[in-house]
């Protein structure tokens, strides 16, 4: 924002007495000797050189960011080099997954991974959203604190809990209570059709909605927490609602941090192994059938990595990991491009 | 067209720090009325009640009956149907950073569910000329946003904002306070202009503001109003003392 500067004074005029062009013809008076804090602030170096170097520094640090991923790029492609010249861009496109054959086709994995992710993002985002809402604008004070130490320490909960929560009990539940609910109502969608053995597809989905569920809520708290108020007064002097405020002013104003939090909850689902393992099924087929079993990038690679027995085999589950690195980037890609064209079409923006 | 607002025995509390005490004063319809006193005598907080913006603060309360034409605003309407007939302008300008200019202004009756575009874009174009700001923004309405806008521009903008949702009277709480003296001069020949439509209720710390713009003017001191009067009585010939040395600069 503009600040008017209403301040305007006239330049300053220079000490009469050590001008030596002085028209006036004052006496000379000896010039007066500098003050303590003067010599003190003369006798420190320019700046220039520490400065410099914590330039320097940060510059270093940044570069090394590329550095890593570079590497890690490396060393991905050069371990599954044998798998690339055997497969070619095939890899990427077979469905088969037969390591006594050697044939290695990696989709029902990028369908695993990319199809749980953005369902559990699906699930969690307007859950995230509502609590940080309810936190924000209508949870009475007494309950904030309470609330908001259980989501954040949902996101501290190692993985291996999650999974087994999970086996013991999200997949009972899949399979006893709420699978049979959905396929009565929704089961026509072709999405919940038996047989349902609770692990699955749609168990790994509930499981990561659950894991980013606090990373979404926490974060984009945060963002809408510094809608400055005149904000929320602008829309409720218009005679907005409480909603309506909460929409034009809290939520529309903090848009970006908020599809920033989902981008970082999607990167979580993306590479979370162990609780998925333990609830997907791990079977790599590509399914409508979200009770089915499937199997994702990540699941694959920790579950046969010890057993992989053949350099073949070894490369094509390098070449996984390659493939995992490649759907994230293009994932997050995807989701900023998305950002981008929103903010452009609403045709302005703020900063 | 405006109506005149009555306020009877107007206490307001934040917390249990009592603001305003006992305020008794007819607004008249279709005229400026300015409310002058130091800072901290309670002039936004009885704004606020007007609108029954004060309400939005958790710790705040307001005792008191405050009619507008001939409903009882704490009584006889919501609060969101009371800021729909009574427009606000802000201290500081708070147009939507991330809306359009011409979304900015149209946002009051989109809220209100108003969808038919040529209609908003009447509106939009007819507010935003009654806030003398249409020739400089007509050709960016749709590229640039509220937040792109200079300090001054941006307070006429929340003003046209105010104006679209066609209300009856229109509270601005120093509105010019942030601003340099040429978007300054453009508010009040716009407060001039608009006080034949609406009742204008105008808080300012600048006396000679209130002298330009009001036909009436009150003096809050400490919570109380101590003076309501025609402008140019308060300001040659108060009849209070404490009116007299805050306008000769004694005090305040
Ligand atoms: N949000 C608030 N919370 C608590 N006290 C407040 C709040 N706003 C104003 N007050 C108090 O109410 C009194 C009147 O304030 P205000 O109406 O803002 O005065 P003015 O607009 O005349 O400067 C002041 O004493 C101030 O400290
Ligand atoms: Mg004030």
């Amino acid at each position: 924002m503009n600040e008017p500067n209403l301040i305007s004074l006239p330049p300053t005029p220079v000490a009469q007495s050590v001008s030596p062009e002085n028209p006036t013809g004052a006496p000379d008076l000896p010039p007066p000797a500098p003050s303590a804090i003067r010599k003190f602030l003369n006798s420190k170096s320019s700046g220039r050189v520490p400065d410099g170097a914590f330039r320097g520094l940060m510059f270093v640090c940044a570069l090394s960011i590329f550095l890593i991923v570079l590497l890690i790029l490396f060393v991905l492609i050069s371990s599954s080099k044998l798998s690339i010249h055997t497969f070619g861009f095939k890899f990427f496109t077979g469905t088969t997954w037969d390591p006594v054959s050697g044939d290695f086709g990696a989709l029902p994995f990028i369908y695993g991974t990319v199809v749980s992710s953005l369902l559990a993002v699906a699930m969690a985002v307007p859950l995230a959203l509502l609590v940080a809402i309810f936190l924000l604008e209508i949870c009475p004070q007494f309950l904030r604190g309470p609330i908001s130490f259980l989501t954040e320490l949902l996101a501290a909960i190692p993985s291996v809990v999650y999974g087994l929560w999970g086996v013991f009990v999200l997949v009972p539940i899949i399979r006893d209570q709420a699978g049979p609910v959905l396929e009565k109502y929704l089961g026509w969608t072709g999405f919940f059709v038996e047989p349902n053995f609770g692990v699955g597809m749609f168990a790994a989905s509930v499981i990561l909605a659950i894991m980013i569920f606090p990373v979404i809520s926490s974060i984009s708290r945060d963002v809408m927490r510094v809608v400055p108020p005149s904000q929320r007064e602008a829309a409720l002097a218009l005679g907005a609602t409480r909603w309506e405020m909460i929409r034009i002013s809290i939520l529309r104003n903090s848009r970006i941090g908020i599809v920033g939090s989902v981008i970082l909850g999607l990167g979580r689902a993306l590479g979370e192994t162990l609780a998925v393992t333990m609830v997907i099924g791990n079977h790599p087929d590509i399914m409508k059938n979200l009770f089915a079993p499937a199997y994702t990038l990540s699941s694959v690679i920790a579950n046969e990595f010890t057993e992989a027995t053949g350099d073949l085999y070894l490369s094509a589950l390098i070449e996984i990991g390659l493939a995992l690195f490649l759907v994230t980037i293009v994932v997050n890609a995807i989701a900023r491009l998305l950002v981008w064209a929103v903010t452009r079409n609403n045709s302005a923006v703020a900063h | 067209m405006g109506v005149d607002i009555r306020v009877e025995n107007l206490n307001a509390w934040y917390g249990t720090t009592q603001s305003l005490w006992d305020i008794n004063l007819n607004i008249p319809a279709n005229k400026a009325t300015a409310l002058i006193g130091p800072s901290g005598c309670g002039k936004s907080t009885f704004v606020r009640c007007l609108n029954r913006m004060h309400e939005t603060n958790p710790i705040a309360r307001a005792e008191g009956v405050v009619r507008m034409g001939d409903i009882d605003i704490y009584k006889d309407a919501s609060p969101v149907e009371i800021r729909r007939r009574i427009g606000m302008v802000f201290q500081r300008p708070n147009p939507f950073p991330t809306m359009s200019i011409y979304d900015n202004v149209a946002s009051g009756l989109k809220l209100n569910g108003f969808r038919k575009k040529r209609v908003l874009d009447e509106v939009v174009e007819k507010s935003l000329k009654s806030a003398a700001l249409w020739e400089e923004v007509k050709d960016s309405l749709h590229k640039k946003s509220g937040a792109s806008l200079s300090g001054g521009q941006q307070q006429r903008l929340c003003i046209a904002r105010a104006l679209a949702v066609d209300p009856e009277v229109l509270l601005m709480d120093e509105p010019a306070s942030a601003l340099d003296p040429v978007s300054t001069a453009k508010i009040e020949d716009l407060i001039f202009k608009l006080k034949s439509q609406y009742t204008i209720v105008i808080v300012t710390h600048n006396m000679q503001q209130a002298a330009r713009v009001a036909e009436n003017t009150g003096f809050f001191l400490t919570g109380k109003l101590v003076e309501f009067a025609p402008t140019t009585k308060i300001f040659t010939n108060p009849s209070d003392k404490r009116t007299e040395d805050y306008i000769t600069g004694r005090f305040g």
